[in-house]
């Protein structure tokens, strides 16, 4: 195995403290990460395939007896790497919170109501093209303790695979247009102005179904080994 | 060449997504790496996951990645994989609030390193939580392998104090080997993360 991922893709993450984010100052570590060489064991990772998924799994919308309340909408893009190349059959999780800025979360106490119809969570897996698709409701913004006053913006929660341990991505999905962004340190917390966009989806005519719902496009683009193919 | 998607926090709200067991939801990751057909020696991994000031992280989420008792990772970038049916080599943990997790799995086997030498046993770890705003990348290896001493990675580690943070200690007893590793996010003993 030959091409590794460069280390200089990993400066579009936000750093581990990032004192506007209260949380990270005690969860930070203080060594700075310890660079070694990519081995099998980084350049392999977990295999999910479209047998680990229902169809219906990626219908937020169709998981209880009736349709959840709020503004229904289809999530849809495509998972990339750096050199544009699809990343086929890799699972997606996501999960959001509800209309109203609540989630079902034990630990949310959020005085905002729970939606008996929407438990808000869901699965897919790409397909050849590197294509996913969600269908769900617009996740409303909620109250946290941050700081005063801290809300943060409607946004979908993302968890990716991709073809190796090193590509595993955890991230957000956030909405166009959207004046919290401006205030939310865990946004801000990414350096660059143009990965930060990245973060966020664009409407998309596209992807609205006429009579249905809004649709938003959001691509999702993976750490990538530089044009050399996986071989041994 | 394109940037990467940015990384953001976990959050304190996934359990019910990523680790549903409590929400009633099917899991498609469980902490039970082991099925009926997996070689190999049973062993279990518990630890805590700890803050800077030694307090437990209950809102955390701990993922391995292992080779099979043989060596071989259940992925197609492995071409020497040989066929041991049902091993995936992948698990998932939350944790309680006392920070504990826990996997039952299998002594992985040794895998190539760079050049010509092998890597000890070893189990790639992941951890995410509310705080991280990245998954933080360590390695777990097991305190009974002399191989330890020749391994590439912990090789890498720039003192011997630092690379004990990577070795589980076995806990006395009888049946299944229990290894204990601990991952302290920061501060005194903080354990050794890695670039990725």
């Amino acid at each position: 195995m030959t091409a590794t991922y460069p280390q200089e893709a990993l400066s579009a993450h936000p750093p581990y403290r990032h004192l506007a984010y209260g949380s990270t100052a005690k969860r930070s570590p203080d060594h700075p990460l310890v660079v070694i060489p990519q081995t099998l064991s980084e350049l392999t990772g977990p295999v999910y395939g479209r047998d680990s998924v229902a169809p219906d799994d990626s219908d937020l919308t169709r998981q209880h007896k009736a349709a959840p309340i709020g503004e229904r909408i289809i999530v849809s893009g495509r998972v990339l790497d750096q050199d544009g190349r699809p990343v086929p059959d890799t699972l997606l999780e996501v999960w959001q919170a509800n209309a109203a800025g609540r989630y079902i979360h034990k630990v949310d106490q959020h005085d905002a109501p729970l939606d008996p119809n929407f438990t808000g969570s869901g699965r897919c897996v790409t397909d050849a093209e590197g294509r996913y698709r969600f269908i769900s409701i617009k996740p409303g913004a909620y109250p946290w303790r941050n700081h005063p006053n801290a809300w943060r913006p409607p946004h979908i929660h993302f968890s990716l695979f991709g073809p190796s341990f090193l590509t595993r991505l955890v991230t957000q999905m956030y909405f166009p247009g959207d004046p919290l962004l401006a205030l939310d340190p865990i946004y801000l917390s990414v350096p660059d102005e143009a990965a930060r966009r990245r973060l966020v989806s664009s409407f998309d005519i596209e992807t609205t179904q006429p009579e249905f719902a809004l649709g938003y496009r959001f691509d999702i683009i993976l750490w990538g080994r530089g044009a050399t193919p996986m071989e041994n | 060449m394109p940037g990467i998607t940015p990384s953001q926090t976990v959050g304190p709200y996934f359990a019910y997504a990523l680790t549903p067991r409590d929400y009633g939801r099917p899991e498609i990751v469980t902490n039970d790496l082991v099925t009926p057909t997996t070689l190999g020696r049973h062993i279990r991994i518990e630890g805590r996951v700890l803050d800077g000031d030694g307090a437990p992280i209950g809102d955390a989420m701990v993922e391995i990645w292992q080779a099979d008792a043989g060596g071989f990772y259940a992925h197609p970038g492995d071409a020497r994989r040989r066929s041991n049916v049902g091993f995936k080599g992948f698990g998932r943990s939350g944790t309680d609030a006392e920070g504990r997790y826990g996997f039952r799995t299998i002594k992985p086997g040794q895998v190539p390193g760079p050049g010509d030498t092998m890597q000890a046993p070893h189990v790639n770890v992941g951890v995410f939580a509310r705080g991280l705003l990245r998954r933080l990348f360590t390695r777990l290896y097991f305190a009974d392998e002399s191989a330890n001493d020749r391994d590439p990675i912990l090789a890498c580690v720039p003192t011997a104090e630092r690379r004990t943070t990577l070795i589980a200690r076995r806990r006395p007893g009888e049946g299944d080997p229990v290894y204990v590793f601990d991952i302290r996010l920061q501060g005194k003993d903080e354990t050794v993360f890695f670039a990725g």
